[in-house]
């Protein structure tokens, strides 16, 4: 009974931290299976983690922060999409510059407008998403073993999360049986094949950065809006490039993906519970390992040593229509 | 790929269109001061004051260019074979360990001029070893340079971490750092530099590395035009498959040109560690590994853009703690914005505004031929 207890609030707090991992890494999917690779996942998540966060706590309203989280994110990603596919800039260069300017900017505007020290004025009730709890949750938990987890595993979480696992197979059903999918697949391993058959590369390549402008955009909102009340300076902490970690780890494929955050997830979450408590048989591991062991694996597969990882043919090469 | 655009001369290439990248990415930075509600002019005034108006100041932005010319280079020799190392930051971080036990190794008993070559060979060791492994996964394993450094800052910086906290740190100590080093660990200060041109250093750290720095950038000026090596690295960045042609072994290359990059890198540690700190602390790099890549795609990979690219972000580094001291709105983090913004306008945007010059360019040259023709009839 112990066990379980801890099991499940060592899966509860999994699936928390996992969120906003899902979202960025399924919005860093639809790009880079267009042919754009994005590294500015960290950025475009911060940026609306921000703009949700200052526009809720001025409007006391979650749905304006949800919405101005995403026009953000949007916007950001428009960018990397005007310096990638119009100007055929490089696009790794074009990320990580978003990034920097998005970090620097939160704080700036943050304090400029706020003066919490980069942070935005602590969320009221209204102004935040609210857990939704399952019906019967607190009369079903007094049953063993399936009562815990109906009550704290699957109910109890924000819309958003259940919105991010929903996102798994709608993301999968466009890109694998929509017409708009197998075009944003297409353009991203063979882009000339595209153009032969009368479809806008530059186009399709705009609509799929868009796509992950929304996807960051709820990933932002999720950080600033349901996990903590409010922006706090450099609350993504990495989490994007954990996403494209687990982006690359699940081989670009949806389901994976959400198995691969999962994963990570489940470090993160382990790696706070067992701070400091020794483990049978290997004693203690330092938390760093734990906290590096996201990395390492990305690492060990894209060696090809479990597995092999094929990016998209076309990502990173701007198209350049011959004249 | 071909490049879809026409040739323009040297001074324009490299001189005019950094320029005007340099010059819309301040324009958009003051816009973000104005957004602010502070006075850009003033800002600027507080930027050029606070890093050229005193010898101390001088010496400041001497010491940040210092750091970055190091990861400007690591970033430019990369790119010159074809490869985006974006793993500076964690090479550099990596390197401070061979710094760090040459002088614990040494500083008690040796003068600093027997410690500090041992810290180069130690620095420039340690960060090859962190860029060897990803150049060696891309060469041999086919997996991307970018991502793969990516993970490594990720790793190192953990690393890093548990090396301070549980290994390097002196027992009995709660702050998760190494000792401070004895004479033998502490740096010259170029004070007698400042000084021909009638400068106080002041209390700023200014070193001799910086001579370091400005060797290092002949060094890889010499070897990147001057030796087969640098020719096959360039042979690369062009064209891997002229280079395969050509008889050039793309996995050795791929993994030389890593480690010299990473080990440019590490040597970056030197700076801080030995010349202002005296002792290896957390997070010491600072984003200095990032800010290489921004001066690097301003310097266009050439040691002559670099050094000056470096200087104008010591400028920043410096004057911007001034702007922040005078203008309290306006934090450090303001440089972090600049620093994006020139990145952005300066490498993926570099050809935003290049039809427009070239366009202008074509204009002329018509005339000029116009001229010509007139005169000869």
């Amino acid at each position: 009974m112990d066990f379980l207890h801890v099991l499940v609030v060592l899966l509860e707090s999994t699936i928390r931290v996992s969120v906003p991992l899902v979202f960025a890494a399924l919005a860093g999917l639809f790009t880079e299976r267009a042919g754009v690779f994005d590294i500015g996942l960290e950025g475009k998540m911060l940026g609306a983690a921000f703009a949700a966060g200052a526009a809720a706590a001025v409007t006391q309203s979650v749905w304006v922060g949800l919405v101005a989280a995403i026009l953000v994110s949007v916007a950001l990603s428009l960018v990397h999409g005007y310096a990638s596919i119009t100007q055929r800039g490089n696009q790794i260069v074009s990320g990580v510059a978003i990034n920097f300017i998005v970090a620097g900017s939160t704080v700036i505007l943050g304090e400029a407008w706020f003066r919490q020290g980069g942070r935005t004025p602590a969320l009221a009730e209204g102004a935040r998403f609210q857990t939704i709890n399952f019906p019967d949750a607190d009369m079903i938990r007094e049953i063993p073993v399936l009562g815990p987890v109906y009550a704290d595993l699957l109910s109890g979480h924000f819309l958003l999360t259940y919105l991010a696992f929903a996102m798994v197979p709608i993301s999968w059903w466009i890109l694998y049986r929509t017409r708009f999918g197998l075009r944003l697949r297409a353009v991203g391993e063979n882009p000339g094949a595209v153009d032969t058959a009368g479809i806008s590369v530059i186009w399709l390549r705009y609509r799929a950065v868009i796509c992950c402008g929304i996807l960051c955009g709820f990933a932002g909102a999720y950080l600033s809006l349901a996990m903590t009340a409010g922006f706090v300076k450099g609350m993504t902490a990495g989490k994007g490039y954990i996403a494209l970690a687990a982006l690359i780890f699940a081989k670009w494929r949806p389901l994976n993906i959400m198995f691969a955050c999962l994963l990570f997830g489940f470090l993160d979450a382990l790696a706070i519970r067992l701070q400091g408590t020794p483990l049978p048989l290997i004693g203690q591991v330092p938390v760093q390992l734990m906290q590096a062991l996201p990395y390492i694996l990305t690492v060990i597969l894209l060696a090809g040593f479990i597995g092999k990882a094929i990016p998209p043919k076309a990502g990173g090469v701007p198209y350049v229509k011959e004249r | 790929m071909s490049t879809p655009y026409a040739k323009l001369p040297g001074w324009v290439e490299y001189g005019l269109i950094p320029l005007i990248n340099l010059a819309v990415a301040f324009l958009v930075a003051g816009l973000v001061v104005l957004l602010v509600g502070e006075n850009p002019l003033e800002a600027a005034y507080h930027l050029i004051n606070g890093a050229f108006g005193r010898g101390e100041y001088i010496g400041f932005t001497l010491y940040y260019a210092t750091t970055f010319i190091f990861t400007g280079l690591a970033v430019a020799v990369a790119f010159h074979a074809g490869l985006f190392n974006i793993g500076g930051e964690g090479q550099a971080y990596v390197g401070g360990i061979g710094v760090a036990l040459a002088c614990l190794w040494l500083d008690q008993t040796m003068p600093w001029y027997v410690v500090f070559p041992l810290a180069i060979v130690g620095s420039a060791f340690f960060g090859a070893l962190w860029a060897f492994l990803p150049g060696w996964l891309q060469a041999k394993r086919g997996s991307h340079i970018v991502i793969t450094t990516i993970m490594f800052n990720f790793i190192a910086s953990s690393l890093m971490v548990y090396l301070l906290t549980r290994v390097l740190k002196p027992l009995g100590s709660m702050a998760p750092q190494t000792r401070t080093f004895a004479e033998g660990g502490q740096l010259p200060k170029l004070d007698w530099l400042l000084s021909i041109f009638g400068l106080n250093i002041g209390t700023a750290p200014f070193n001799i590395s910086f001579l370091l720095a400005l060797a290092a950038a002949f060094a890889v000026w010499l070897l990147i035009w001057r030796t087969r090596l640098g020719y096959e690295m360039r042979t690369m960045g062009h064209s891997p498959s002229a280079a395969r042609y050509a008889g050039i072994s793309e996995s050795r290359i791929t993994v030389i040109a890593m480690m010299i990059s990473g080990g440019l890198a590490g040597m970056m540690a030197l700076n801080p560690i030995m010349g202002e700190q005296f002792r290896m602390q957390l997070d010491f790099v600072q984003g200095a590994g990032f800010v290489g890549i921004a001066v690097a795609l301003m310097g266009r990979s050439h040691p002559g853009g670099i050094i000056p690219a470096a200087i104008l972000f010591g400028v920043l580094y410096q004057g911007g703690a001034e702007i922040a001291f005078e203008m309290p709105s306006i934090s450090r983090d303001m440089i972090v914005i600049i620093q994006g913004l020139v990145i952005l306008f300066a490498g993926a945007l570099e050809n935003m505004f290049r039809p427009a010059i070239t366009r202008a360019f074509a204009a002329r040259g018509q005339r000029a031929a116009a001229v010509v023709q007139t005169k000869g009839a």
